[in-house]
Formats: structure tokens, C-alpha cells, sequence
């Protein structure tokens, strides 16, 4: 088979490891900060809670060239994140692939945002209120019985999270390039394999990440059947 | 128990705006807060459990105080050491029964311990819930959600039973059964408790003194020295305020 030779070489493997690598990195990211977020707006009333929400939306609905231009705006060379960064840390983030972790995360985010709201403002009110009288703190309230309650959306906002991830392009090739070996993920590897020619390739690095979003599909529909 | 509270909330709510105004001290040990629907009788039972915090005012149990506006004191609830009975009885849908009744005694992180697990198990069987443990809410039915929702809340040994209409989620042969099973745990437990209900059977099986309000204002209180008298025109005054509670529903 054309597809079983390809699958070990490093034309596949590097890519394959380094997505799995930065993808894995971005969903822990964007799940923590997801939670958070979602956690503040489904909780909290305060002036501006709308507009948070869209800015917290935006990365879903913009292009990822756009989302690619305003990180470097932000950490790039002479953007004021990566000019801080780069005097007191010494680190450069462009053309790494810790960059292009960084536009996983932004892209991925809203996905985890979006389901983790939705997943604790469908928890009762009255749950939290029983753990309180019984002496409950609100970390203990958060932790114990609104996580557990909204996790099987959360969960499945992670999984998504993961597959957007895995396939990120845009944000990641203005960030972090196309460097094989350094910065080259999946979907990009697949871009270069067709450039050049390569079909053989193309058709194994596509195989493999179909299946892999497919088999996230049906796990978060799986999640989301109703519970309890 | 000595109990006094004195506490306005304003409320605004599709345009409409609702004013509380809740007022009573009282020193018996059963106190049923009755009206209709609406009338801000839960409110003040959420304001009492730290649950809904008041625009001014005060709630004292037995000197302790729990909320003073001018003094600016707000017990969180965690510390008002007050057990809360719902009205669908919020049980933990992720935990077991066991689960739930000792989830007050279960730290953040660790194991709960040898004596609160056999405190645990004795309110269980005092239930008669032994056989239920491993179960879910889920699988409970009416009766049983209740008796574990009250082992909930007397597991964390409170001051006082707070009660929002603990018999609305039961059908009425059941709910018949429930009520002498609750008189006798308050009776074993010596318990003070605030009930709220609309039903004036509830009303007079419970209550010591009663509170009556109208469109989130009291509109009357009986002690249990007025409930005592033979005299008609005590129940007379009684019935008149209900029935004017229940005007313009």
C-alpha cells in the first residue's frame, strides 16, 4: 500500500508528532482559560459582560490570518508583548513552535468558552445554593458541584477545542511559518506535500487526520447525550 | 430559640418592581412563614440563609448576628451554620445518597473521617435509607428524595431547619405521610425550625407562631400565646389576613 509506506518517515512523523505536541499544549491552554472565562460571565453581572463575551467569541468567526496578524501585532518582534519578552526573557516566540501553541490556543478557545458557558449556566442555581449551606466554600461550590455538573460539555467543548487545533493553518503560518521539522504541523505539512507534489504523502497526512476528527466527532456527541 | 429579622430588598424583574419588607422577632421554636405565592416568603427564607443579601437591615439567631447593613456584617452562608431544605431538593445529581448526605462533612480534599462516616451511616438508617446508600437521586422516589435531603441538611449538625415548601414536590397521600415523619424528626432533633408553605393544613401542624404576608410585606404575626387562646378572634384575625393575602391573586 501506497499510504502504509508513508507512515513511518520522518516526512510524517515530525509533523505528526509536533502536532500532536502543540495541538495537546493549546487544549490544556484554552481549556484552563476557557473555563475561567465562562466561569466569569456565567457567574458574574458587570458593565461589559456582552462585549467580553463577543471579544472572547471573535477568534471563532475571524479569519485565521487576521487572528495571525494581531498575535504578531502583540508578540511579535517588534510588537510590545514581543519586545517586552525579548528584553526580559530573552525569548523571540515567532517561527517557534511554542508561536504557533500560542495560535492554537486563540483559535481553540472560544470553542471550550462557548460549551463550558453554555455547560454552568445550565447548572442549577440550586445546587450551588445546597453546597453552600452545608458549608461549602466557593472554590469547593466550583470544584465539586458546578465543574462535575457542566463537565460532559466542557468535556466536549475540549474535544472540539482539540480538533480545531490539530487542523490550525492560517494564525499558525503567519506566526510560526513553515519550517519542517520546527514549526511544520499536519495541515501544513499537507499544504507543502501538495506544493511539491507529493500526493503519496498528502493522501496519508489526510487520511490520518480525518479519521482522527471523525473519531472526535462521534466521542463529543457521545458526551452530550443527556446524563443522570 | 430567639430570632429576629428586619430586612428590606428591592427587586426588579420584567419591568416590574417588587418590594420586600420583612419584620418579625420571634421566641418559639416552629415559625411558619405563610402567604400565597409571590408574596416574598421564600425571599425572606433565602435572605435568612445568606442566600439573597438584603439592601438594609438585620437577622439575628439567638444574639448571633447574621446580617446587619448598618454594622456591616454579611455571614457568608457557609458559616451561618443554618440547614436549608429545598423545595425540589437540589440533591447531587453526580453523588450517591450517601454521597450527598455526607457531602457537608467531606473536605475539598481528602476522605471524610471514621466518625462523620458513622454519623453518616446512623442518619441513614434513622431514615431508612441503609438500603439506598449506593443509589442515585435519580433512582428515589419522592419520599426517599426527601428523607435524603433532610439527612443532608442535619448532618452538618445546624442551628435551625430551614424549609421552602418541603411538601409541594410530593403527591397528597404521600405528603400526608411525610408531614408526621418530618414532626417527628423535629421532635427527636429538637431542632428550632422556619417553614415556609401556603398550605394551611402545614400551617397549623407546624407552626408556634405563624408569620402571614402579602405582596412582600407582613401583614400579621401569632405567636404561639395568641395560637394558644380559644378566643375567636384571634383565628378570626388569622383567617381575615389570609384571606386578604390571597386578594387580588
Amino acid at each position: 500500500m501506497d499510504i502504509m509506506h508513508h507512515l513511518l518517515t520522518a516526512q510524517f512523523m515530525e509533523p505528526l508528532l509536533l502536532t500532536l505536541k502543540v495541538a495537546g499544549l493549546a487544549t490544556l491552554a484554552a481549556t484552563i482559560l476557557g473555563i475561567a472565562m465562562a466561569y466569569v460571565l456565567a457567574r458574574w453581572r458587570f458593565p461589559g459582560r456582552d462585549v467580553v463575551d463577543a471579544v472572547c467569541t471573535l477568534p471563532m468567526v475571524m479569519p485565521p490570518t487576521v487572528l495571525g496578524y494581531y498575535l504578531l501585532v502583540l508578540i511579535g518582534r517588534r510588537g510590545f508583548l514581543g519586545v517586552w519578552l525579548k528584553d526580559v526573557f530573552g525569548i523571540s516566540l515567532v517561527f517557534t513552535w511554542q508561536g504557533a501553541a500560542i495560535a492554537a490556543t486563540v483559535v481553540a478557545f472560544p470553542l471550550v468558552f462557548k460549551s463550558a458557558r453554555a455547560a454552568l449556566e445550565g447548572v442549577g442555581r440550586q445546587f450551588e445554593d445546597a453546597a453552600r449551606t452545608l458549608g461549602q466554600g466557593e472554590l469547593a461550590v466550583f470544584l465539586r458541584v458546578s465543574l462535575p455538573l457542566a463537565l460532559r460539555g466542557v468535556m466536549a467543548g475540549t474535544m472540539l477545542a482539540f480538533a480545531r487545533a490539530l487542523g490550525e493553518f492560517g494564525a499558525t503560518l503567519m506566526v510560526a511559518g513553515n519550517l519542517p521539522g520546527r514549526t511544520q504541523t499536519l495541515s501544513l505539512a499537507v499544504y507543502s506535500a501538495v506544493q511539491a507534489g507529493d500526493d503519496g504523502l498528502a493522501n496519508a497526512l489526510v487520511i490520518v487526520i480525518s479519521l482522527v476528527c471523525v473519531a472526535i466527532l462521534v466521542g463529543t456527541s457521545r458526551l452530550l447525550q443527556s446524563q443522570y | 430559640m430567639q430570632f429576629e429579622l428586619d430586612i428590606v430588598k428591592r427587586m426588579r424583574g420584567a419591568g416590574e418592581e417588587f418590594t420586600l419588607r420583612s419584620r418579625f422577632a420571634t421566641t418559639d421554636n416552629a415559625l411558619v412563614l405563610f402567604g400565597p405565592s409571590g408574596s416574598g416568603k421564600t425571599l425572606t427564607l433565602q435572605a435568612i440563609a445568606g442566600l439573597l443579601t438584603p439592601d438594609q437591615g438585620r437577622i439575628a439567631v439567638n444574639g448571633d448576628v447574621l446580617y446587619d447593613s448598618r454594622a456591616g456584617i454579611n455571614l457568608p452562608t457557609r458559616r451561618r451554620g443554618l440547614g436549608y431544605l429545598f423545595q425540589d431538593y437540589a440533591l447531587f445529581p453526580h453523588r450517591t445518597v450517601w454521597e450527598n448526605v455526607a457531602f457537608g462533612l467531606t473536605p475539598l480534599f481528602g476522605r471524610v473521617s471514621r466518625r462523620d462516616a458513622r454519623r453518616v451511616d446512623e442518619l441513614l438508617d434513622l431514615f431508612g435509607l441503609g438500603g439506598l446508600a449506593r443509589h442515585r437521586p435519580a433512582a428515589l422516589s419522592g419520599g426517599q428524595k426527601q428523607r435524603t435531603a433532610l439527612a443532608r441538611a442535619l448532618a452538618t449538625r445546624p442551628r435551625m431547619l430551614l424549609l421552602d415548601e418541603p411538601f409541594s414536590a410530593l403527591d397528597q397521600p404521600l405528603r400526608l405521610r411525610m408531614r408526621k415523619e418530618l414532626a417527628n424528626i423535629i421532635e427527636k432533633f429538637k431542632i428550632p425550625m422556619i417553614m415556609v408553605t401556603h398550605d394551611t393544613d402545614e400551617m397549623e401542624s407546624f407552626a408556634e407562631s405563624v408569620v402571614v404576608y402579602r405582596q412582600g410585606c407582613v401583614v400579621g404575626l401569632h405567636t404561639s400565646a395568641d395560637m394558644a387562646q380559644p378566643d375567636t378572634t384571634v383565628c378570626r384575625a388569622i383567617h381575615d389576613q389570609m384571606a386578604l393575602a390571597y386578594d387580588n391573586q
